[in-house]
């Protein structure tokens, strides 16, 4: 790395530790370890967050095996599993286990570390032109803390009784009485642990994020010149900051009821014939404060894919976004609806029809922005210029899973449908659409955007259309049909349901919906392996290789601490001039002043300023007398 | 430096924002125990405080109402670059900050001896009064850790700047705890 001398002006101008350690002499520690530079804490978050869902995957194939062949032996399972498969068949309570650690993983590791750690990290300093974060010290902690909350996590499938499997919910009085099944013991202790440390992380991921947009951005970079990726990250951090706390309450409350002998949740409870001496607590407590934190997160999960699919939509459509501040206002939408919606998880838990009837209007309110996120994307892929990278159709497959898993979470808020939907495969097809699918479409979408910038080398196209094609069909396939078991009420997290009479017609479809699981976790090799493979062999890149806007592509490829030599450039104007007419090429960075492009320069351009359009309106005349003059009508 | 007027060097502005989140989000987790209180409450007439608080939480609420008086005599000496003066406020502070803890301890003995224990309480009512108070108390100690983090050493010699930086925001947070131990204390109080 040429970068003693670059580093000397970043130091210069960027010297925020004070005291304990400058970062002229880097060691191998202090630069891939413990770093403090955002670029390396993002790729140290999107490695751990790749291993969580290779991991997560890997369980819930496990758990296909199981609902695909109920009656079969796997004499291989039990040469790694041991006690958990006797006989090569899954037990009943690691079944449990598996559906709940795969789902943690997913959603807090995977789509939430893993998606917002991952990009906000990387984009927000680097669209905003910020040296660094706020502070990066704290967020060096931020990865840390992450980085043991999965170790934790992990680290449960080595105790005696294992994981916790008590859902991804964690709902009492299940998860609050050790003695209830097996993963109430040491397993949920440990999850509890590391869902404290996860929110640690995540908050003072938030707290850095949000304070960076607000206080660090370069000159000329005002709130509405932010790309809609760094609207996206903002609103998701402010949503996390004001939800994560209350599921700490919520997880405080619950360790008390578990270790020390309160009964927040419990009352009521006979365990082997034994009555419990916890009394008059209330199970639905957790679920208000679960469902306070849960609805908000299931959009900080979906928030940050959407902002990166704006971006990738909008370049390589070759078109300014449709309707930015209809954009940025939805986003807001659904930061502040997201609060007042969580009563739709619990509408049979015997609360008041009125109280039910509220949720049911806020939760079918919220559907709108959403909706007009969705119509914009469609509207800037009209009649666009379109590019297909791999990562743009990602992001086109986001748009079609959120559409089609959006659509039925609109017959689930309405309470008297989903009384009959509630806990079938009908809420799983739908939030492993809408939320599953379109996040880690969105998630893939940003690391085949933005692999150049992070690696300095390009990810093979070809492999990179294997992998999307069978990835699209194949979650289609696996959670399509899963509708229509919901709506014959075939219950979510039973073990084996071809015990009762009415469920055994499902078979075949659960057999075909575990090759499609199957067939959908090789295609990830492609991805892993082009991945992998590329940070080391890939094609060099070249500095802007999208022709994108935004300032992330103005830094030189080749990383430095501190993101530019020299001075931060200056911001000019909003991030989606693209194919605006007059100009030669189809694209205009953020940085290119308007005195360099008379030619495409709009009224509006100058948002009111006498003196700036003053002078267009001379240049326009002059160039006019020049066409004439030249025969060009 | 070229562009040093809109960099400011050390951050200090953007990180002492952060404090402000911090608190926020500490706020929401108070909020969320509160209203949980209240969903709680509301299911049942057998659910309440159902008692009279003990009066020794008053003087809790004296310690720690001068103890943000003699943190901000503390900021005060140390923009008047009066540092001894500022680090025996400070140390003021960290007292009486352990005084209120001590005596929140001796506030559950009281309640524990009136028959309103944390543990195996069928009123969960009562067992929030020591979530509360517990949490709360967690707090001090992080506070007292900031306070403690802005006393002025006479080794390390720091600049004014960041001498202020650090007051700010340990009294930005131990203001906080003060005024949260208030919204605790009166919700407490109109729900006995
Ligand atoms: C179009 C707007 C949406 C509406 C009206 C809606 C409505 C609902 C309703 C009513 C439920 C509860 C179903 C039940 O348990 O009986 C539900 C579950 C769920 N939704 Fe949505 N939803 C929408 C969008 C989303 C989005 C965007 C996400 C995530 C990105 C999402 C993620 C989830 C999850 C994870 C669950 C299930 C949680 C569980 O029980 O494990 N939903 N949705
Ligand atoms: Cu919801």
């Amino acid at each position: 790395m040429a970068s003693t001398a670059i580093h000397d002006t970043a130091v210069l101008t960027h010297h925020d530790h004070g005291h304990e350690h400058g970062h002229h002499k880097e060691t191998f520690i202090t630069k891939y370890i413990f770093s403090q530079d955002h670029k390396m804490i993002a790729k140290q978050f999107l490695i751990t967050g790749i291993i969580m869902a290779v991991i997560a995957m890997f369980l819930s194939v496990l758990f296909r095996l199981q609902l695909g062949w109920p009656d079969k032996n796997f004499p291989i399972l039990e040469t790694f599993l041991g006690k958990w498969a006797e006989g090569g068949r899954i037990r009943p309570d690691f079944y449990l286990a598996l559906v709940t650690i795969h789902g943690t993983m997913m959603v807090f590791f995977v789509l939430t570390a893993g998606l917002s750690g991952t990009f906000s990290n990387l984009l927000i300093p680097l669209q905003l032109g910020a040296r660094d974060m706020a502070s990066p010290f704290l967020n060096m902690l931020s990865y840390w803390f992450f980085f043991t909350a999965c170790m934790i996590m992990m680290g449960s499938f080595f105790v005696q009784t294992g994981p916790a499997s008590a859902g991804w919910t964690i709902y009492p009085p299940l998860s609050a009485i050790p003695k209830a099944i097996p993963g109430s013991g040491l397993g949920m202790t440990l999850w509890l642990i590391s869902m404290i440390l996860f929110v640690a992380s995540s908050l003072m991921g938030a707290l850095n994020y949000i304070s960076t947009v607000l206080n660090m951005r370069t000159k000329g970079m005002d709130m509405w010149r932010m790309p809609l990726t760094i609207w996206a990250f903002f609103l998701t951090a402010i949503l996390g900051v004001l939800s994560f706390p209350v599921l700490v309450s919520g997880v405080v409350l619950l360790i008390f009821d578990r270790s020390f002998g309160t009964s927040f949740y419990l009352s009521d409870i006979v365990v082997q014939g034994e009555v419990l001496p916890n009394q008059g607590g209330s199970p639905i407590l957790w679920q208000h404060l679960f469902w306070f934190l849960g609805h908000p997160e299931v959009y900080i999960v979906i928030m940050p894919a959407l902002g990166i699919t704006s971006e990738v939509i909008a370049t390589n459509s070759r078109k300014p976004i449709f309707g930015y501040h209809a954009m940025v206002y939805s986003l807001i939408g659904i930061t502040i609806l997201s609060f007042i919606v969580w009563g739709h998880h619990m509408f049979i838990t015997g609360m008041n029809p009125f109280l039910g009837g509220v949720f049911m209007i806020t939760t079918l309110i919220i559907a709108v922005p959403s909706a007009v996120k969705t119509f914009n994307y469609l509207a800037t892929l009209w009649r666009g210029n379109i590019r297909f990278t791999p990562a743009m159709l990602f992001a086109i497959g986001l748009v079609s899973f959120f559409i089609s898993g959006g659509l039925t979470g609109i017959f689930l808020g309405n309470a008297a449908l989903d009384i009959n939907l509630h806990d079938t495969y009908f809420v799983v097809a739908h939030f492993h659409l809408v939320m599953g699918s379109a996040a880690i479409f969105g998630m893939l979408c940003g690391v085949y955007h933005w692999f150049p910038k992070m690696f300095g080398r390009l990810m093979d196209e070809k492999l990179g259309y294997l992998h999307f094609w069978l990835t699209f069909i194949g979650a289609y396939l696996v959670f399509f049909p899963m509708h229509f078991m919901g709506l014959d009420g075939v219950p979510r997290r039973y073990y084996a349901f071809t015990e009762f009479e009415f469920m055994k017609e499902w078979l075949t479809v659960n057999t075909f919906i575990s090759w499609a699981a199957i067939i959908s976790a090789l295609a990830q090799v492609a991805f892993l392996w082009n991945f992998f493979y590329s940070i080391f062999y890939g094609k060099k890149s070249s500095q802007n290789p999208w022709e994108s806007n935004t300032m992330e592509w103005t830094a030189p490829v080749e990383h430095l601490h501190g993101n530019w030599p020299g001075e931060i450039p200056t911001v000019y104007r909003w991030p989606y001039d693209y194919s605006k007419p007059g100009h030669d090429d189809d694209f205009i960075p953020q940085t290119v002043p308007f005195s360099q492009t008379m030619s495409s320069n709009l009224p509006h351009d100058f948002e009111g300023n006498a003196e700036s359009e003053r002078i267009q309106q001379e240049w326009d005349s002059k160039y006019a007398a020049d066409k004439v003059e030249q025969g060009i009508n | 430096m070229g562009n040093a007027p809109f960099e400011d060097r050390q951050n200090l502005k953007a990180r002492k924002f952060l404090m402000w989140l911090f608190i926020i989000s500490s706020f929401m987790m108070f909020a969320a125990l509160t209203s949980g209180y209240i969903v709680y409450t509301a299911g049942n007439a057998a659910r309440g405080l159902k008692i009279i608080l003990p009066k020794a939480f008053q003087f809790s609420t004296l310690i720690i109402i001068a103890s943000s008086f003699t943190m901000f005599l503390a900021s005060k000496a140390a923009r008047k670059l009066d540092y001894s003066k500022q680090n025996t406020y400070l140390w003021f502070t960290i007292l009486l900050g352990l005084g209120f803890f001590a005596n929140q301890f001796y506030c559950w003995s009281l309640l524990f001896n009136m028959g309103v224990p944390f543990a195996f309480n069928q009123n969960a009512s009562q067992s929030f009064i020591y979530v509360f108070t517990g949490i709360h108390l967690t707090h001090i100690l992080l506070g007292v850790g900031f306070v403690a983090y802005s006393l002025r050493s006479r080794r390390k010699n720091i600049s004014q700047a960041h001498n202020l930086y650090r007051l700010e925001i340990s009294s930005l947070f131990w203001h906080f705890i003060d005024i949260l131990w208030i919204y605790l204390y009166v919700f407490l109080l109109l729900n006995q």
